[in-house]
């Protein structure tokens, strides 16, 4: 992006604090936390009030934009500016600017996903793509930023409950028969249950055994104490990671694995969908064993007689199932140093963008549609017990729970800090350092305070990478998102208690 | 997109075609004429400093840098006169004869290659020599062993990392590579992307691992291999190459001409591997 920014792309950040890339930016808009929704639609509604729309391609390729402007009349700009925080000016200027680029990309992370409302978050960024044709073109488009090496991957492998790999769906019989055919078995005709609904079905008493391959989950969830508890109440609990986890440690077995990346084989499919070839660098230590190998070992256990795949073969395997990979044979990915999906033979060059059939004459497939969306604060609202804003997030040199960052000796490393602002600093005398009880509906922690001047007052931050020492998952709410089963880790409301300034400690 | 027209010149007696845009050293590339360079990196925006890549060009009163002097029509060009090969030996002989090139293997083939006898400025040589800077676990910084390539400085500011924790500071032959007011590292705005370290020639920026198996006596580059593989961290995909000794990490870059990376990585990615050897032995 910054390579952009110096070839003359505008960068306009929105975000509830003033992050570094805010620094680069054209133009900040520092919104309450959770009103994303309130400023796209404003944005959409300025667009079209000001007749800035696409409306050959919206007439092309597009459906619904009349329920769309109608759900729109509400969100002025001065509406929006009361329930995000930003100046109605700044939401205009964005909404001219996205809208009469010749090519402009809404790219989003957690910030938009971490919430109750999470699909709705994302529809209504969608619609703005729509409304100005910023899709299916090279340079523009709508781009989630994953965060980890192959959550994408994961997802287009089917470890994800309602699909099979390459995104085919497991409620579409003919997918299901393909798969049932190439594997000489019988398939669930149903999907299956997201992370999220497995906690709900353990508390139901409904699932009883869980095999955990290289997640956290003890310590990644929200609301940990409560999913702790879940964990602890299952009958079996299998986990297999390259370290023991806190979800290791509640474990009735666990595989010790290699790591995935440097000590065996495979593909990773990067934010992209560039899939990429890892390779083993390292002999793994004491007994961990490939992935592959232990899925093998544990199904020939289970009275399956499953052969030694090697990676290649089972990726091979995957590509004669998998239309979007079936062109990735692993000489080719070497060659090309990585493929984009979707790549249907071995004489494909993968797609470097998506959606381009929307600009297709005569259109073929379905068309595009707006999606309705309102405005939904976080669940737990603000009040005179829990007043400020918690939203969590990560710093830089460190990854999630801290298992795989916390060995190395960064520098830039301060253990965990809760950042609030300079205001409310003054507000309950704090100073550098200085500790704080922070406690929300769920529970408490006590860690030191920095003082951010990139935020603003009533919003709090803090990670979630020192969880042995700070187990900031105790203060998150695990309300999620009906449709993506995300929790909002992104908003809860808490309070704060000096407890000792530095100077004493 | 439009087609650029191509340039015809002349480098060493032989017609070479080039896009427009293309420098001397990429025609000179295109020939198979093998041309010294230390301050250069295609990643990076030329710099002109080393003066190692000099060529003749008919017609100038000076010699041109190749890596940054754009290929024109009908420029005629000697790449191997011995003007230049005088040249580029007193270059080679001015930085051996001042910097500790121990660990920089270009500088030393082209020394070798251009007879280069750093020797006979005798030892009363002024010498950039000072100690090692050791303020962080990640890396250190041995300016004894900086040519002022700036190539660190390009890679942590506008040509890749945007953080400008690093400059020149000073004149003449007391200039060097500083932090702002000269701060140990922690203190600077260094973020530890190591990118510095990517895009060194000489080895004055180093991996603290490096340094102290080097110190040791312990480092073993013909022994370590090198894979290729995807880092563990984000989505971005970055390709790690894992110098690896003994089943340990001991480095990681990436390929220059990786199309995601172009060798940049981040601090994750170039420092965060300690976790897949973490154990029992090591400890």
């Amino acid at each position: 992006m910054l390579r952009a920014i110096r070839k003359g792309a505008k960068l306009y950040v929105v975000d509830p604090r003033r992050t570094s890339s805010a620094r680069w930016a054209q133009g900040w808009l520092g919104l309450d936390v959770g009103s994303d929704i309130a400023l796209a639609n404003a944005v959409g509604r300025e667009i079209l009030e000001r007749g800035l729309e696409n409306r050959e391609f919206i007439e092309h390729a597009t459906s619904g934009l009349e329920e769309y402007r109608a759900t729109l009349a509400p969100y002025t700009l001065e509406y929006a500016q009361r329930v995000t925080g930003v100046p109605a000016q700044a939401i205009a200027e964005l909404a001219a600017v996205y809208a009469t680029a010749q090519r402009a990309q809404l790219c989003w992370t957690l910030g938009i996903t971490e919430h109750h409302n999470a699909v709705d978050n994302v529809r209504a960024l969608i619609n703005l793509a729509l409304l100005c044709g910023h899709v299916g073109r090279y340079g523009s488009g709508v781009n989630p930023l994953r965060g980890q090496n192959n959550v994408q991957g994961g997802g287009d492998m089917g470890a994800i409950p309602n699909k099979f790999p390459g995104g085919q769906d497991v409620e579409d019989a003919a997918n299901t028969e393909k798969f049932e055919k190439a594997w000489n078995a019988t398939l669930p005709r149903e999907r299956g249950w997201n992370l999220t609904e497995m906690f709900a079905a353990m508390e139901r008493g409904e699932l009883d055994t869980l095999y955990v391959i290289g997640e956290n989950p003890a310590q990644s969830e929200a609301d940990q104490s409560h999913a702790t508890a879940l964990l602890r109440g299952l009958k079996h609990l299998i986990v297999q990671d390259i370290f023991l986890t806190r979800t290791g440690e509640l474990a009735d077995v666990v595989f010790p694995a290699s790591a995935s990346w440097c000590e065996s084989e495979g593909t990773v499919t990067s934010s992209e969908r560039r899939v990429q070839r890892c390779r083993k660098a390292l002999e793994p230590p004491g007994e961990a064993r490939d992935d592959i190998s232990i899925l093998c070992e544990l199904a020939r256990r289970l009275g399956h007689d499953w052969p030694q795949y090697s990676a290649q073969q089972a990726w091979d395997e995957c590509r004669s199932l998998s239309p979007w990979h079936a062109g990735m044979s692993y000489e080719r990915l070497d060659a090309l140093g990585g493929i984009h999906w979707p790549c249907y033979d071995e004489s494909h060059p993968g797609e470097q963008f998506l959606h381009a059939r929307l600009w297709q004459e005569p259109l073929r497939g379905p068309r595009a549609p707006f999606a309705a969306v309102e405005h939904d604060p976080p669940v737990e609202a603000l009040d005179d017990a829990y007043p400020i804003r918690l939203t969590t997030g990560r710093r830089l040199d460190s990854f999630n729970t801290g298992v795989q960052s916390g060995g190395y000796r960064s520098p830039l490393r301060r253990g965990e800090t809760l950042d609030i602002s300079v205001e409310d600093a003054a507000r309950y005398g704090l100073s550098d350092g200085d500790e704080v009880r922070v406690s929300s509906r769920r529970g408490s922690v006590v860690l030191p305070v920095r003082i951010d001047p990139g935020l603003r007052a009533g919003l709090v931050f803090t990670t979630f990478h020192f969880n042995d020492a700070v187990a900031t998952n105790v203060l998150t709410i695990d309300a999620t998102d009906p449709q993506s089963g995300t929790a909002e880790f992104k908003a809860c409301a808490v309070r704060i208690e000096p407890v000792r300034t530095a100077a004493t400690a | 997109m439009q087609t650029r027209a191509n340039v015809e010149l002349t480098i060493d007696g032989r017609a070479i075609s080039v896009p427009q845009g293309a420098t001397i050293l990429d025609a000179c590339a295109r020939l198979g004429i093998a041309t010294p360079t230390l301050c250069f990196l295609e990643s990076l925006t030329p710099v002109n400093a080393c003066r190692v890549c000099v060529v003749e060009l008919e017609g100038a009163r000076v010699l041109v840098p190749a890596c940054a002097r754009k290929a024109e029509s009908g420029m005629v060009i000697r790449t191997d006169s011995e003007r230049v090969r005088h040249s580029r030996k007193m270059v080679l002989e001015f930085l051996a004869s001042s910097v500790d090139l121990s660990t920089a293997p270009d500088a030393l083939r082209y020394c070798d290659e251009y007879g280069a006898q750093a020797q006979r400025y005798g030892s009363a040589a002024a010498t950039v020599a000072q100690p090692v800077k050791i303020d962080n676990e990640l890396y250190v910084r041995d300016y004894s062993k900086c040519i002022l390539c700036y190539k660190c400085v390009e890679a942590c500011g506008a040509d890749a990392q945007n953080t400008f924790a690093i400059a020149a500071a000073g004149r003449g032959f007391d200039a060097a590579i500083a932090t702002e007011y000269d701060v140990p590292l922690p203190d600077s705005a260094c973020v530890y992307c190591g990118n510095c370290i990517g895009v060194c020639p000489t080895g004055a920026l180093m991996f603290s691992s490096e340094h102290e198996l080097r110190e040791r006596g312990l480092w073993k580059e013909d022994e370590q291999t090198r894979t290729d593989t995807i880092c563990s961290y984000c989505g971005v995909g970055c390709t790690l190459t894992l110098h690896v000794q003994d089943n340990d990490i001991v480095k990681v870059t990436s390929p220059v001409e990786n199309g995601v990376t172009h060798g940049h990585l981040c601090v994750k990615g170039r420092f965060g591997y300690s976790y897949v050897q973490s154990r029992p032995e090591n400890e």
